[in-house]
């Protein structure tokens, strides 16, 4: 069960990691640019972003691997400065797992717990809670390459859980897997960082992992984080373009604000005959403005029949193209403009009379609380 | 694609291989020639190898050489290891590539020169020629063989590997010893047994840094066969074939067994 977790909104609530201003440079590359950040105790936290956006090095830091060039990591009381990685209550998943071929699973899960001088006995008694935690009982005595890419992950898995951190840091855990074995995976993590009630940190450029998992997600980009917010805030307020397009599908419609009306904001943009009515009332916007409209594709309605006079925020077009899912169809629209939109409808019914087929002339519309102001 | 061996190919395999062991081959029947002359066929015997082993200067000479082998493989591993690592590890250090270069020249340079400078440098320094100078000359020829040998691993070694190990809790250096060095160990091996063999059968620089007391197996050969061939050279050199053979085809084996490993 999930509980109400959100001590990211409590302002007592003490963070177990602060990244305080933090800065990497490599020579006169900066992957990772006065970056601020806390992650809570319990919390299953997200790095996100594409590739090369600095949430590697952000993790590695945090490992120990690297340095900063500036500002400070704190964990708990400490400050990680100049603390080697052997010496930090924190233990890393690696994305290429990095077990030890020469060793079978069970001592690569009690590589960790040797070093700590742990008695004999306690090691073994260890190892066996991790091997049924992760079910692996029977391939104790297997070596690395003697096992599937799934059984590798979850032997990497347990060997990384083995000392109990503090904090947990997945380096794209379940990149390597195939699909089917991912999303079981995902959920798997989840119930096992519940369990333990453990810290995670996950690092991975698969927005739909991150939306699955995480509390929270952090999206990164050129070495800034852009938003850190719930799966729900990201997805459905996204700040800025960036992360609309980055997580999940999205219309953009350009246009210029033209003012506000009973707290709704109007917006004229060449994709649409009459200015479209927008109900974004955080948004701080003046007259001219160039802005960006976000739509996600579920939120758009696509019909034949032409709607009401007094219908609003409506769009015409043709239609291009069409994907059936199985659960969802996909229409691309084609605007008098040359824009393409993209809208998704629920297959809700197994049978549909007289389906909406290409080339079709066809309405789109949209409410307008299911938009994004977004500045550019 | 045709993968059968055509007329052509089997006849230009039979005549290179011809051409590169029949002499030696016929070294090694020869070594079971019952007669006492070295080129006429007088029928198997094994009596050569019995003499050979009567032979006090020529089981001195091998036991010498032996010995020299060991320890200087011993010391051109270890040597060669610390340079592969420095040289893999330490990125981009001032003067990498000269260092690299310096490593890697006593492979091409010639060996007269290596043993003539070796020996100068010896005279130099006022070190007895023997048995030291043989072991210090085969070291330094032998060094950047074993750091080919141990770089070329280290070059498809995942650090994440050693990473992993410090992150669970494991210093350094019990890091090296505990992940690394296990893993590299196969091509360390190698190494050795190459160096191994080739200072077994070094002639040139031997002869120009060996002294009165020690001689190694190769000039003592070396020097009978200029004072007349006797059938007991022949035995000699068959097991010194022997032996380098086997020294050979196990640091090959080594060698492959690692890659194997390294990619799995």
């Amino acid at each position: 069960m999930r509980r109400a977790f959100a001590p990211w909104s409590d302002p007592n609530a003490k963070p177990l990691i602060r990244f305080d201003n933090v800065t990497k440079r490599f020579g006169d590359a900066v992957a990772v640019d006065h970056l601020s950040l806390n992650i809570f105790e319990g919390e299953f936290f997200c790095l996100l972003g594409p590739s090369g956006c600095g949430k590697t090095t952000l993790m590695r830091m945090l490992a120990g691997f690297e340095t900063p060039s500036e500002g400070s990591i704190t964990l708990g009381d400490q400050n990680l400065a100049g603390v080697p990685p052997y010496r930090r209550p924190v233990n890393m998943m690696f994305q290429s797992y990095a077990l030890f071929p020469h060793m079978s699973v069970e001592k690569n899960i009690a590589f960790g717990l040797k070093q700590d001088g742990m008695p004999k006995d306690q090691i073994a008694e260890r190892v066996g809670e991790m091997l049924r935690l992760v079910q692996l009982e029977k391939l104790a005595r297997r070596y690395p390459s003697q096992l599937s890419g799934g059984q590798r992950q979850r032997v990497a898995l347990a060997r990384a859980l083995a000392k109990k951190p503090k904090v947990l840091l997945l380096d794209e855990p379940l990149g390597a897997l195939d699909k089917k074995l991912r999303e079981e995976t995902q959920f798997e993590l989840m119930d096992i960082q519940h369990d333990l009630h453990m810290t995670f940190v996950v690092v991975t450029h698969d927005q739909e992992e991150a939306m699955t998992m995480a509390d929270r997600i952090a999206v990164m980009d050129h070495g800034r984080i852009v938003q850190v917010a719930t799966p729900g805030e990201i997805y459905e307020q996204p700040r800025t373009r960036f992360i609309a397009e980055f997580v999940g599908d999205v219309n953009i419609l350009e246009g210029h604000v033209q003012g506000q009306e009973n707290g709704l904001w109007r917006v004229k943009t060449p994709s649409a005959q009459v200015p479209l009515t927008i109900d974004d009332p955080d948004e701080v916007l003046h007259s001219g403005q160039a802005v960006a409209i976000a739509v996600r594709p579920e939120k758009m309605v696509i019909q034949r029949d032409p709607p009401g006079p007094t219908a609003i925020n409506v769009l015409t077009g043709e239609v291009w193209d069409i994907g059936y899912l199985g659960d969802w169809t996909v229409y691309r629209v084609r605007l008098a403009t040359g824009e393409i939109l993209r809208v998704t409808r629920a297959n809700a019914s197994r049978f549909v009379e007289n389906p909406i087929d290409w080339d079709e002339q066809v309405y789109v519309t949209f409410a307008p609380d299911a938009a994004v102001i977004l500045a550019e | 694609m045709n993968r059968r061996l055509s007329l052509f190919n089997v006849t230009s395999l039979v005549v290179g291989f011809a051409f590169l062991y029949l002499p030696i081959l016929l070294l090694v029947v020869y070594s079971f020639n019952a007669s006492r002359l070295v080129t006429v066929w007088g029928g198997f015997s094994t009596q050569w190898y019995g003499a050979l082993f009567r032979n006090q200067a020529l089981m001195e000479a091998a036991w010498v050489t032996l010995r020299i082998a060991l320890l200087s493989a011993t010391l051109a591993t270890v040597l060669g290891t610390l340079a592969a690592l420095a040289l893999t590890r330490y990125g981009r250090f001032p003067g990498r590539t000269l260092f690299t270069g310096m490593v890697y020249a006593p492979m091409v340079m010639p060996e007269v020169i290596t043993g003539l400078s070796l020996l100068l440098f010896f005279v130099a320094i006022d070190l007895d020629r023997g048995f030291w100078t043989i072991t210090l000359a085969h070291t330094t020829l032998t060094m950047c063989f074993v750091t080919v040998v141990v770089q070329s691993r280290l070059m498809t070694f995942d650090r994440s590997l050693e990473e992993a190990a410090m992150d669970l809790g494991a210093p350094p250096l019990r890091t090296f010893f505990s992940v690394t060095l296990p893993l590299i160990a196969p091509s360390i091996v190698a190494g050795f047994l190459l160096a191994f063999t080739l200072s077994m059968d070094d002639l040139v620089i031997a002869s120009f840094n060996a002294g009165p007391g020690a001689t190694t197996l190769p000039i003592k050969i070396y020097s009978q066969v200029r004072l007349g061939l006797s059938p007991e050279v022949n035995a000699a050199s068959a097991i010194l074939i022997g032996i380098v053979t086997l020294g050979v085809i196990s640091a090959t084996l080594l060698s492959k067994h690692s890659v194997l490993r390294s990619r799995r």
